[in-house]
């Protein structure tokens, strides 16, 4: 046997499509809603993405180097990570805090865990929470040179009235990322067109949170308080890019839809009677914690066994 | 008209058009010939020639060992060289004969039947025949087919399917026996349902082979017992439970068998096999088999005389166009890898695929993301991701409680795979742990 043929186990052929190439359209369909974060908060918020990235990407290559293992920076989820967690930042945030939290979101909640699709909470996400009780007074502090005052919601909440449009454009204060629902639609839009995100999460999130707040929100169904608690806070950018987070829903088309009611509930709950005008972060991260439940009871059946229909 | 499928599925670069277009060539073997007993499912063959022998083409050269199990001819004329052990696709070492083929073709007589006496035969001499000629599931399995064919409750069967789907990439050796010889594939499809009195006939044809369907239509026009349907492309639209459903909208686990859900399936090559064999007595020894890929010269489909080395079709078909880094026996979803081209063509040898690039090698497997593709493209509705981490884990109780017995190993899994684990793979070796436990305690 003088040339032999490389020989491997059926099936002989893979797609195209890869880990990194998936972050990657991740990380370009979050640029329109950081782009517009830029534009709206200033150089201030670039900086914050730009170091928060840096963050994430430097500490999952060091921890990486000093356990000794293989490096798995390129397949750019710290990147998604880090960007994500720098959307959720307030635009006039130190700069020290989004890179903490990065390492936070890196060390402690992915790579202590396993690393990528080991850890049972959204790292960005967990890591904001973490910033949120640590640094409540800087995280939840919206003024900014652009913007003076609270967020709309916490204006809505109060009794004052806010401008909807705006808000849908995104000219509002908030977080860097999640103030324009429309650059957070159009990136969605480009994750839907591939195929790498759903409806089935955000949809059932959206609907269900729509359902929550017209029973118990006070206001009835009311276009005007609807559509401005849609366009307001972290829902878009949660819904869309959060709780779609492969690692962290559940893998069941069903278990995906009934962890989209959950979130929707826990969002109402929390924004209707929580101290605080916002829920989205909390509402994911519990939601999060019950995927292995969620997994387990919507098990599919299979072919041949009443599952083939599906 | 609605077309037929089923849940899951992939869509993969198909690569017919490098031999869709090539028609049938016979080729007749010059080098040695090697008949492994075992090509079937089932017990193997014993031979009942001996060393030194001289046998015609045509001639039985290795009895069936048992009700499930087949018979082998010799597809040459020549002398016996020898009987041993001879590599096979699966990289098996297998008890073959090896005949010395001295190019001459000299056949026996066959019992060739007339329309008078073929409507006289009872269904025990159709099904005689069949087994006679060592008919057995050429799609793949070798399941051998008087077995398939001979149900408990035959009055039970409602459809006998023709698997024309040819849903494997590449592929092209039915479509061909269907655009040159449809009329053998429908007479093959008539002796079958000669054995089943309420069966009617089912030819099930993928939507990428417009001519073919045209075809049978026209043909089958006015056979009231023979209707074609239209698949959706989609592979794995002829893996038989998918089949079964995407045709009857019956559905069997992997414990039962098609005729629990009164179908019988049997694929182009395996019918015109079956015609062959009740209408000119003539046992099994030729196939269709396509030799191409991205590095074969002249992608073909051959007519091949069973035996013969892959060796030699390479050569037939002009050689390497480049250097391929991996070849295989049948499709690239379900195919064997070869080591080496030295192994013998067997009655279940769909294809030769020879690909200039190694896919798998190129690609290193990192860590899941749960991203539950592997999950929709399912075709048994299983979770290949936790069955592939039991499996790692050898947690063989835990994989069996999550159906890992029900996959049916089709590859589709490790195909969309981002991270590129080797699902499949895993699943595969834990089923085959388990069937060997199941055998184990049995005894």
């Amino acid at each position: 046997m003088s040339d032999m043929m490389n020989v491997s186990s059926n099936p002989h052929i893979r797609s195209k499509v890869s880990t990194d190439k998936i972050m990657l359209c991740v990380v370009l369909a979050l640029l329109p809603a950081a782009g517009f974060g830029v534009w709206n908060f200033g150089l201030n918020a670039l900086w914050q993405i730009l170091l928060t990235i840096a963050a994430c990407v430097i500490s999952e290559a060091l921890y990486e180097l000093f356990m000794k293992k293989k490096l798995t920076i390129f397949d750019f989820s710290a990147v998604v990570t880090g960007l994500l967690l720098a959307l959720n930042m307030p635009p006039a945030a130190p700069l020290w805090l989004g890179p903490m939290g990065g390492v936070f979101a890196i060390i402690v909640v992915k790579m202590l865990f396993g690393g990528l699709g080991q850890n049972f909470m959204n790292p960005a996400l967990a890591a904001r929470c973490f910033l949120l009780i640590s640094f409540p007074g800087i995280m939840t502090n919206f003024e900014c040179d652009a913007y003076t005052g609270a967020t709309p919601l916490a204006t809505l909440k109060a009794g004052g009235s806010v401008n909807v449009l705006n808000m849908i454009i995104g000219r509002t204060s908030g977080t860097i990322g999640e103030t324009s629902m429309i650059a957070i639609v159009a990136g969605a839009c480009i994750l839907l067109l591939l195929g790498i995100i759903d409806l089935k999460i955000p949809g059932s999130y959206i609907i269900t949170f729509v359902i929550f707040y017209g029973l118990f929100g006070g206001h009835g169904f009311n276009s005007y308080y609807i559509s401005a608690e849609l366009a307001g806070g972290g829902l878009m950018l949660g819904a869309f890019f959060m709780a779609t987070d492969y690692v962290t829903r559940p893998v069941t088309k069903l278990g995906q839809i009934v962890f989209g009611v959950i979130l929707g509930i826990l969002t109402g709950i929390f924004r209707i009677f929580g101290a605080s005008s916002e829920g989205v972060s909390y509402a994911i991260i519990i939601g999060n914690m019950l995927v292995p439940l969620i997994t387990r009871f919507t098990a599919p059946k299979p072919f041949g066994r009443g599952g083939e229909r599906i | 008209m609605a077309k037929h499928s089923f849940t899951g599925g992939i869509h993969p670069y198909d690569g017919k058009e490098l031999s869709k277009d090539k028609p049938i060539k016979d080729i007749y073997p010059k080098g040695k010939m090697v008949y492994p007993v075992s090509q079937h499912i089932g017990a193997p063959a014993s031979p009942i020639v001996a060393k030194g022998d001289h046998v015609l083409r045509g001639q039985r050269i290795a009895e069936a060992a048992g009700f499930v199990s087949s018979h082998i001819y010799s597809t040459v004329s020549g002398t016996v060289e020898a009987i041993e052990p001879r590599r096979t696709v699966t990289g098996d070492m297998v008890l073959s004969i090896i005949i010395d083929n001295d190019g001459e073709y000299r056949e026996v007589d066959y019992d060739v039947c007339d329309e008078i006496d073929i409507d006289n035969m009872s269904k025990e001499d159709i099904l005689k025949r069949i087994q006679d000629a060592g008919i057995v599931g050429m799609g793949g399995a070798g399941f051998p087919t008087h077995v398939k064919l001979s149900p408990k409750e035959p009055d039970r069967i409602d459809y006998c399917i023709a698997n024309c789907a040819e849903c494997e990439p590449y592929l092209t050796s039915d479509y061909r026996r269907m655009i040159e010889q449809p009329q053998m594939l429908i007479e093959g499809l008539k002796c079958v349902l000669r054995l089943f009195d309420n069966a009617k006939g089912i030819l099930a044809v993928e939507d990428n082979k417009p001519d073919c369907i045209a075809k049978l239509k026209a043909l089958t026009k006015n056979e009231p017992r023979i209707l074609v349907k239209t698949l959706k492309t989609k592979y794995p639209q002829g893996a038989e439970r998918q089949l079964i459903f995407a045709t009857t909208r019956r559905a069997i686990n992997s414990s039962m068998l098609p005729a629990d859900a009164g179908c019988v399936v049997n694929n182009v090559d395996t019918l015109c096999a079956i015609y062959n064999a009740v209408w000119n007595g003539k046992p099994l020894m030729e196939r269709i088999v396509t030799v191409t890929g991205d590095a074969i010269k002249e992608p073909q489909n051959y007519r091949v005389c069973i035996g013969m080395s892959y060796s030699e079709l390479i050569e037939a078909a002009g050689g390497y166009k480049t250097e391929p880094e991996k070849i295989v026996s049948g499709g690239p979803m379900m195919g064997f890898a070869l080591f080496n081209t030295d192994v013998p063509t067997t009655k279940t040898a769909s294809a030769l695929l020879a690909l200039s690039k190694d896919e798998v090698a190129r690609y290193t497997p990192t860590a899941c993301i749960n991203c539950g593709m592997c999950l929709e493209v399912c075709p048994g509705r299983v979770m290949p991701k936790a069955l592939a981490e039991c499996a790692e884990h050898g947690d063989y109780e835990r994989f069996e409680k999550l159906n890992g017995m029900e996959c049916c190993e089709c590859g589709c899994c490790s195909y969309v795979c981002p991270a590129k684990r080797q699902l499949t793979q895993s699943i595969k070796s834990a089923r085959k742990i388990v069937l060997a436990n199941k055998k184990k305690a049995g005894k």
